[in-house]
Parts: C-alpha cells; sequence; structure tokens
C-alpha cells in the first residue's frame, strides 16, 4: 500500500483515495469522436513514469495528479487540481 | 507440566515446548504423510521453515490446518491430528499402494490437462482422494481478528543479537521503535546456542530497549513488505486452536517505518541424497535447538553430515547430553574437522539412508569415492545457510552472489531498508554436488519435488526457473521453498553448465509465512463485510416490522406485511392501494445532487444527454446520463427550483458513482465553470406519495393545490419546510416530498395521518417493482445495464440535438445505432408466468436472442407480464417467443409487445 502525499493533507495512506485514470485518457469535452475513442481505449501503460488522476475520496475528497513510476511506484510529484488550481 | 493430545493420545509437555519438541521428547518421529506421495514424515527444523511436520490444530471453528509443528507453543489441553493420511498415520493405504508415485511425476497435471479432459477427469477423484493437505473448517471461527496502523521510525525485524542491537541502538538515539521476533522468546539462537553470558544480555537489553520507549512484540512475524516501507505484522496472540484470553486471536499490523533494519538470519539447507526424506534426517541447527532450548535429544546414534563448522557446535552439543556420535561427514578435504575430537571422515557426501518402521536405521555415504555406511538412529544435515532475504525482494531489492557462502545476499534496495547480521553475512560453506540417485532424493519436501523430477523438467526443455518451478510445482508449497529453492537452482545451474547467480530466481512473494483468513478479513467479517447506511426514518419503519431489502448500502423495506400476510400477498396489497387509491413509500435513498451558479445549465447539459436550459423555473423533467463510450449509465430527474439553482436526483445503486463522475466532470473537464454541484442524498429525506387519491392528500397536507406533473414548489407540512416535485414512478399521479432529513419524521408522521385517512397504505420497493414495471419505467441495473444505449432503450428523441454531453462522441459510433442490437420490448405471458432472468428463444433449442429483464403482472387485470432485451425488438411486436429459464426449470410463452402495460397515453398523470 503506497503512501500518497495530498497537497492539501500531507501524506496519506493509499487506502483513503481512489485512482480514476491516467491523465492522458482524460476525454476533452470537445474531442472529435475518433480522437475520444483512441483516448478511452488505447492506451499507453508504459513501463515507467506516468500521470495519473487519483481523488483523496476518504479525506479531503479533492482530485489530484500524481506522477507515479509504475514499476518502482515512486511518487516523484502530487499536484492539485480543479477550480482551486486554476491560475 | 503440561499435557495435549495428539492423533487422539493424550502426552505431557514441558513448559516452553513446541509441539514438535513435546512430540520428540515422547519418542513420535512420525508425525505426517507427504503430499503426492504419502511418505512418512518426521520433524526436520526448529523453526517456521518446517515443510514436513504439518499438523491440524486445534477442533471446530478454531482449528487450524497445516500449522507447522515447530512453530506451535504448547497449551493446556492442545488437540493436533496429524493429516493426508488414511486409516492412520502408521498405516497409510495410499503409501502402501504407491497410489500416487508413479502417476505424479513432475509435469503431471500439465500432461493430464493438455492431454485430454477425459483423462483428467478419470484422475481427478484419485488426485483429490490422495494428495492434499488439510482440511480447512467448516465452521465458524468463534474468536476475534483485530487489525492495528502504527508508525515508527526504525522498525527492526528479527531479535537475535544483531536485531536486539540495532534496536537498543535506535531507542537510545531517541527514535521510536518497533522490534519484532516470530519467536516467542527473544534471541532463540543465542539459547540454541548456549551461551551463557547471553540470558543476562536479552534481558538487560529488552529492559533498555522498552526504557527507552521501544515496542518489542514477540510471537510477531513480519509477514509482508509493501511500497513506501509499509510492513505487515501478524501477531499470535493465542495459539494456533487456543481459546484466546481476551477474545483476540490474532492482531494485523500496518506498520508505516520511516525506516526498517531486516536481522532476519538465515535458514540451513538440507543436503540432497536418496531417502533424504526419512524420519531421523534432522537440520542440525534443529538438534541443537532440541538439545540446549528444550532439552530433547532426538536421537542415540548420530551421524553428522556437514559442509561447514557450524555442525560441530551440534556434535558437541549432543556429545555433552550424553549421544554417541557415530561419524562426521565433512564434505570438505582434510584437514576440516581434524581437531574437533570426533570421528570425521573428509571428502564424505551422504549416499542414502535405511528405515525400519519409520525409524532412521543406518546410513551411507561416499567418503573419497568409496561407499560405506554406519547404523544410526539421527542424522543431522548442515548443507549451508540461505539469508532470509524475503522481506528485502518483497521491498523491492536486488541481490549480490557470496561464492563463500554460496548464497545470495542483500544488495540495493529502492525503499529505506537495510539488512544486517547473519542474513548478510552467511556463513562460508564448502560447495558440494549432489552424488546418489536422483529419485528418491527430496529437495522440496513439501511437495515431493525430487532432483530426478528437475531432471525430467530438464529434459522436456524447461530451462527458466520460472518455468521449472511451474512445472514441478517446486517452491509453491506452504513453505514457499525456503529449504528448497536453493537446492533447485544449483541443480539448474549445474545443468545449465552456469554459475547459480546466472540461473535466476524466482519471486518473494507475501506472506512470509502462511497468515490465516479470519486474520485478513479481521473485523470486517460477518455482518461487518460491507457498511450499512441507515433511512433517516429507520426507527418508524422498523416499528412496523417490515421486510427489509438490501439497496446498495442501504436496507428498505420490501413490503409492510400485516396479519400473516406473505411478501408476495403484502406487496399485491399495496400495489393495489397506489392504483385504487393511495400508498405512500420512502425513497430517501435516491442520489440527490443541488447544482447552483450561473453556469449551472450549462454544466447539467454535460451531465445529463437531455436538454435542461429549456425548463422554466419551477418545471422539471425525466433525463438520463451516458459514459463516455455512449451507453446509458444512470437516470432520473431534473429539477430547475430557482433562476441557477437545480436539483438532480439519479438512481440509490449508482449514487456513489454518479457522485464521483459529478466531481471529476466538474474538477477535470470544467473547471472554468462558474458552478457548485453538491451531494445532498442524505441532506434530504424523501417521501413519494402516489395513487388517484394523492392530489387530495397533498392538498391537504400543503394547504394549497398541489403542483401539476413535472412541477416543482417550496412548501410546509406539519410546519416544516418541503420541496414538492410533482413526479411519477408507479403510473399514477404522484408526488415526492423532500424534507430535510432530521424533521422528516414530522413530516412522515402527517402524511402517513392523511394516507390512512383516505383508506390507503405504505408501500415497499416490492409493490413499487410491480408498478414501475406494469407502467414500463427502467431501473438502473435492471433495463439500464451498462450495456444499452439512448437507441435500445428508445430514449433518443430525448437525447439533446446539440451534443455537447459527456458520451455524445462516443454514441456517434455507427455500431451504436445498428441493426441487431438488443432493444428494449414489452413480453406479455400467453401461457404460464415469465420466469425473471429467462432467456428468450424463438424455439426448443435454438440460441438465445435476448433475455427478461424483470418480470411482474399487471395488478388489477391479473396475468403475467414483463420487460425484456431482445435482437432487433422494436420490430418484432407481435413475435411469439419463448422465455426460457433452464435454472429454474420454468418456461412460458410470450408475445413481444411495446413495453407499456398501463395506461400507455400517461392519461393518469394529468389532472
Ligand atoms: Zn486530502
Amino acid at each position: 500500500m503506497m503512501r500518497i502525499p495530498c497537497p492539501h493533507c500531507g501524506p496519506r495512506a493509499q487506502s483513503e483515495f481512489i485512482y480514476e485514470r491516467t491523465v492522458d485518457s482524460v476525454v476533452p469535452l470537445d474531442a472529435p469522436s475518433q480522437e475520444a475513442m483512441t483516448k478511452l481505449f488505447t492506451r499507453n501503460n508504459p513501463r515507467g513514469v506516468d500521470e495519473e488522476i487519483w481523488r483523496h475520496t476518504y479525506g479531503c475528497r479533492a482530485w489530484m495528479v500524481l506522477t507515479r513510476h509504475r514499476v518502482t511506484n515512486e511518487i516523484s510529484e502530487c499536484r492539485a487540481i480543479g477550480p482551486e488550481a486554476l491560475p | 507440566m503440561t499435557t495435549f493430545r495428539f492423533d487422539g493420545t493424550t502426552y505431557t509437555a514441558q513448559a516452553g515446548d513446541t509441539l514438535a519438541a513435546a512430540l520428540l521428547r515422547n519418542g513420535i518421529g512420525l508425525v505426517g504423510r507427504s503430499f503426492k506421495y504419502h511418505r512418512p514424515r518426521g520433524i526436520m527444523t526448529a523453526g517456521v521453515e518446517e515443510p514436513n511436520a504439518l499438523v491440524t490444530v486445534g477442533e471446530g471453528g478454531r482449528a487450524e490446518p497445516n500449522t507447522r509443528a515447530t512453530d506451535v507453543f504448547v497449551y493446556e489441553g492442545l488437540v493436533a491430528k496429524s493429516q493426508n493420511r488414511w486409516p492412520n498415520l502408521s498405516f497409510d493405504v495410499g503409501a502402501v499402494l504407491g497410489l500416487a508415485a508413479p502417476a505424479l511425476s513432475a509435469g503431471f497435471y500439465y500432461k493430464t490437462f493438455f492431454g485430454s479432459a477425459k483423462k483428467w477427469m478419470f484422475y481427478e477423484y484419485f488426485i483429490r482422494k490422495a494428495a492434499g493437505l488439510g482440511n480447512a473448517p467448516t465452521l465458524a471461527d468463534p474468536d476475534r481478528f483485530s487489525q492495528r496502523a502504527a508508525f515508527c521510525d526504525v522498525l527492526v525485524v528479527g531479535a537475535g543479537p544483531a536485531g536486539m542491537q540495532a534496536a537498543l541502538d535506535a531507542a537510545e538515539s531517541g527514535k521510536r521503535v518497533i522490534l519484532v521476533e516470530q519467536d516467542n522468546i527473544l534471541a532463540p539462537s543465542l539459547l540454541r546456542d548456549r551461551q551463557e553470558q547471553d540470558a543476562d544480555w536479552i534481558n538487560a537489553t529488552a529492559e533498555r530497549i522498552r526504557a527507552a520507549g521501544g515496542v518489542i512484540l514477540t510471537r510477531t512475524t513480519a509477514s509482508g513488505y509493501w511500497e513506501h516501507d509499509l510492513v505487515t505484522l501478524t501477531q499470535r496472540i493465542s495459539e494456533p486452536g487456543q481459546i484466546p484470553a481476551q477474545g483476540v486471536a490474532q492482531r494485523l499490523w500496518h506498520v508505516r517505518a520511516g525506516q526498517v533494519i531486516l536481522a532476519t538470519g538465515s535458514i540451513e539447507r538440507p543436503m540432497a541424497f536418496a531417502h533424504n526424506d526419512r524420519p531421523g534426517v534432522m537440520l542440525s541447527q534443529a538438534v541443537r535447538t532440541y538439545v540446549h532450548r528444550f532439552g530433547v535429544v532426538p536421537g542415540k546414534r548420530v551421524v553428522i553430515a556437514t559442509n561447514n563448522d557450524d555442525a560441530y557446535k551440534s556434535a558437541q552439543a549432543l556429545k555433552d547430553a550424553g549421544a554417541h556420535i557415530v561419524a562426521i561427514l565433512d564434505a570438505r578435504p582434510a584437514p576440516a574437522g581434524a581437531n574437533s575430537g570426533h570421528r570425521v571422515y573428509n571428502d564424505a557426501v551422504p549416499l542414502s539412508t535405511k528405515g525400519a518402521r519409520h525409524c532412521l536405521k543406518s546410513v551411507s555415504a561416499l567418503v573419497d569415492g568409496k561407499a560405506m555406511d554406519w547404523d544410526a538412529d539421527l542424522l543431522a544435515v548442515s548443507g549451508g545457510f540461505t539469508p532470509v532475504v524475503h522481506l528485502h525482494m518483497q521491498a523491492g531489492g536486488t541481490l549480490d552472489w557470496n561464492e563463500d557462502a554460496q548464497a545470495f545476499i542483500p544488495a540495493s534496495s529502492r525503499q529505506n531498508v537495510t539488512t544486517i547480521g547473519g542474513a548478510a553475512e552467511p556463513q562460508a560453506i564448502f560447495q558440494m554436488v549432489p552424488v546418489s540417485s536422483p529419485k528418491k532424493s527430496f529437495i522440496d519436501f513439501q511437495n515431493d519435488v525430487t532432483l530426478a523430477d528437475v531432471d525430467l523438467a530438464w529434459a522436456e526443455g524447461y530451462r527458466s526457473v520460472e518455468h521449472l518451478k511451474r512445472y514441478t510445482t517446486l517452491g509453491m508449497a506452504t513453505d514457499q521453498g525456503k529449504l528448497s529453492n536453493m537446492a533447485a537452482l544449483g541443480r539448474l545451474a549445474e545443468k545449465q553448465g552456469v554459475a547459480i547467480p546466472e540461473a535466476g530466481l524466482t519471486t518473494f512473494r507475501p506472506p512470509y509465512t502462511p497468515v490465516t483468513m479470519g486474520l485478513i478479513a479481521g473485523a470486517s467479517a460477518k455482518d461487518a463485510g460491507a457498511h450499512v447506511r441507515r433511512l433517516a426514518l429507520y426507527d418508524l419503519h422498523a416499528a412496523k416490522n417490515p421486510i427489509w431489502q438490501p439497496l446498495g448500502y442501504w436496507f428498505r423495506p420490501r413490503a409492510y406485511p400485516t396479519g400473516g400476510e406473505t411478501l408476495a400477498q403484502a406487496a399485491l396489497r399495496e400495489a393495489k392501494a397506489v392504483r385504487n387509491n393511495v400508498g405512500m413509500t420512502d425513497v430517501s435513498t435516491l442520489a440527490k445532487f443541488e447544482v447552483s451558479g450561473p453556469d449551472a445549465a450549462a454544466f447539467l447539459e454535460i451531465i445529463c444527454a437531455t436538454t435542461v436550459n429549456k425548463l422554466a423555473v419551477g418545471r422539471g423533467r425525466y433525463t438520463f446520463m451516458l459514459r463516455e463510450d455512449g451507453f446509458v449509465f444512470d437516470d432520473g430527474t431534473v429539477w430547475r427550483l430557482d433562476k441557477n439553482r437545480y436539483l438532480l436526483t439519479s438512481s440509490t445503486g449508482g449514487a456513489d458513482r454518479m457522485a464521483t463522475h459529478i466531481s471529476y466532470v466538474r474538477q477535470f473537464l470544467c473547471p472554468h465553470l462558474r458552478v457548485s454541484a453538491v451531494n445532498v442524498q442524505e441532506h434530504y429525506a424523501g417521501i413519494a406519495v402516489a395513487g388517484p387519491q394523492a392530489k387530495a392528500v397533498l392538498a391537504t397536507l400543503i394547504g394549497e393545490e398541489p403542483p401539476r406533473h413535472m412541477s416543482t414548489v417550496p412548501a410546509a407540512i406539519a410546519g416544516v419546510p418541503v420541496i414538492i416535485l410533482a413526479a411519477s414512478y408507479s403510473g399514477e399521479r404522484a408526488f415526492e416530498i423532500y424534507v430535510d432529513a432530521s424533521q422528516a419524521e414530522a413530516v412522515w408522521a402527517a402524511c402517513e395521518a392523511q394516507v390512512n385517512e383516505a383508506g390507503g397504505a405504505l408501500y415497499g420497493l416490492e409493490a413499487m417493482e410491480f408498478l414501475r414495471i406494469e407502467k414500463g419505467h427502467l431501473v438502473v441495473g435492471g433495463e439500464v445495464d451498462g450495456r444499452m444505449t439512448p437507441h435500445d432503450l428508445a430514449l433518443d428523441k430525448m437525447l439533446n440535438k446539440a451534443g455537447g454531453y459527456i458520451g455524445a462522441s462516443g454514441l456517434a459510433r455507427p455500431a451504436l445505432s445498428e441493426a441487431g442490437r438488443r432493444q428494449l420490448v414489452g413480453l406479455e405471458a400467453i401461457a404460464g408466468d415469465i420466469p425473471e432472468g429467462a432467456m428468450l428463444i424463438p424455439s426448443e433449442g435454438a440460441s438465445p436472442q435476448g433475455h427478461v429483464s424483470a418480470a411482474a403482472f399487471r395488478i388489477i387485470a391479473g396475468g403475467s407480464v414483463a420487460l425484456g432485451q431482445l435482437t432487433d425488438g422494436f420490430s418484432r411486436h407481435g413475435e411469439i417467443l419463448i422465455a426460457s429459464s433452464p435454472t429454474r426449470g420454468q418456461q412460458a410463452r410470450v408475445r413481444v409487445v411495446a413495453p407499456h402495460f398501463y395506461d400507455a397515453a400517461g392519461e393518469r398523470y394529468r389532472d
């Protein structure tokens, strides 16, 4: 079980979080059909670092983007997203 | 003095005995039968690595099968049974007949599986009878298993001298320390080696660790090393099968450590020679443990076989205890062992053993190329030492090869873990090669794998160690190859003509030692398997003693039987009340979201596949939501409460999923919208009032003209503010009343009084199901099953023509609106009752063309009706099919019709 550094709550156990999807499989609202389906069904699944969307469901309920090495589970960054994180 | 029973006979044990020590004390050498070949097996070790002496300990629900006799401490009244024998241990039919031996060579399962199904089915019966370990208990475990989370700066695994010193240093430098030891005493290796001054050091060190705030847990195994320095500990509070003093049998710890120090020591290796599995063959350090720690001498005439110096300590211990050391077979050339004072044979490698009545009788060896033999009743073996690197490897570490010790030792790690002591620096040994016939030379004792099996796998082309493992089942028993893996690697490397490190390694997986299922389930067992959410009005319902039905995490009344009614009778009475008069029901569990802000309508038109922004204030509509791939995943209603304020409802079962979806869309896809979407599912309790009298009842309750169908007004009932939604799920004129959950009881009571006054009734989920099926309304999880598009459900005319909603691009794929898809239909029975879940077939024996998703009957008129999915169903109205349920043994002839059996024109909604 990983320890995820929530940008709002600090380091917490993975069991408080729910995984959503990788950042590159987010389907923008205005994506054309072909692009949308590629994002949904053709995933990269790299053996290495990837950006993933998680939610601190059993904590502050905020969403965040984790930069995680998918073999070693090393988390190099965890950044807040959403309206609060807008410039 | 403690008494215990083994296979029905009562024996006595000394305080502190393991079951293995107590059995040896009572002269019992034969403890079990082997897994495949039913060979007699005894006690080989004195620790958790024991492959042979597996017994079932305890009775009833407390029984723990496959418990290592070396890893259970005797308590008063302990009951142990041997396993895998019939009719009894010393006379076993399987072994006498040699039933399994010719059949179960390496790869037997694979060959039989891939051969023919018939052959497997023939063998299966015999194999299931013949091969096996203990039986799982069939009764519930009466004890509790607790779980605990802990944090520390330094976790030290293994309380040997190195581990205790490390724990002391850390604790006295101000760090929070947890020290764990799987044995029930500290530093058992010092006791084994009997250094008298050590007892004082152990006690003093433990005291200092505790004084500095450190926590010491004995009988606790670090069983798994997970990500980010999380280590799970399994703590035995009571012994296997023992009644726990405080009710808690075991505790599972999740320890997040700043740093982990592994002082896990090493495990002695056996040697491979013929009949090396006979009772009376033991590991050298185990023999020494029995002599020094337990005061049990397991043999009188002893041969020792070794490739290292350590075994000489065992020889001395045995000699001091009065045993006769017949010979020491030292694989090393002279002068190794020359000054030991024992009869030492150099260049000596064991060949075989002989036995009588399940005891060891003699040992033969090849000494400098010449065969010799000796009478002996104990053979103590030391083939070297394998560092316990399991946790290091679970943490994602790498290994180095130590040539002197012929062993893998921990190298680098990506987690904050270091290994110290014997696990990092194993003793030097002499590299030896087995010389005896490989056929009965066992390397995996628990799974009955011999050197010959490794050779066979090699001959059949299995080169990789991972393939070898799966083909022979080597290392796949409950001991996970703690004794066997190095022997197999050595043989494989020999075959490949490479050094051992080049032969590769298999993966080390948690748990280090077996963990009981009860410990993993912990407090989440039985009724606590899922959390229960209670309705705000739970007490009011419970007072009426309804039949409850789980719905998502909730329990809702299914029906309110009175005067001995069955469920079906009660539900029919309740449904008739709605059709003829008025009924009321609790709909609090529906998902509810309050969406507000200047962009609320725009946001809802992204979530919902229907239009929203055309709604006037005070109006509502049916709506549904799509997944990104275009399939319907939920439905509900949306209401415009105010200019910039909407209420969205959706299904109970999908409530959490919808809450996550809405949050994801809001945060990721439209962070710029000026909108707030709040989950108000539990803020509001909901009451539905439905039936021809509903309007009159509501008018009395709110003191004004109720809103027309699909309109909403704020009002007050019994002085409590409420929101009235005029919506119907039953086919009758109906209203949903939403009220702050904390004030719901007064509103419910007022409604119930008026409904009773009108001669109506409460209704539950069963009646609601009858009503909605007859009317042809969809349910999420039934008709909306994740595989249906809006077209399939005849919802496509409601789609927002402007697009822009989630799932629009997925839905645009041609295949989602092509012919040949399953489509929603109604079904009415011509003969028989339509079984729910039945497949729809055109004739007997034909392939299914659809299925029945929900079945009920016409509430007033009678007759079985159903909703279903049928290939190209829209164009097949009038066709006759068979609804067949082979699992229920029921079928009915049905006619395909439109999915509305009641008031198809919707006239009863309107005033
Ligand atoms: Zn958080």
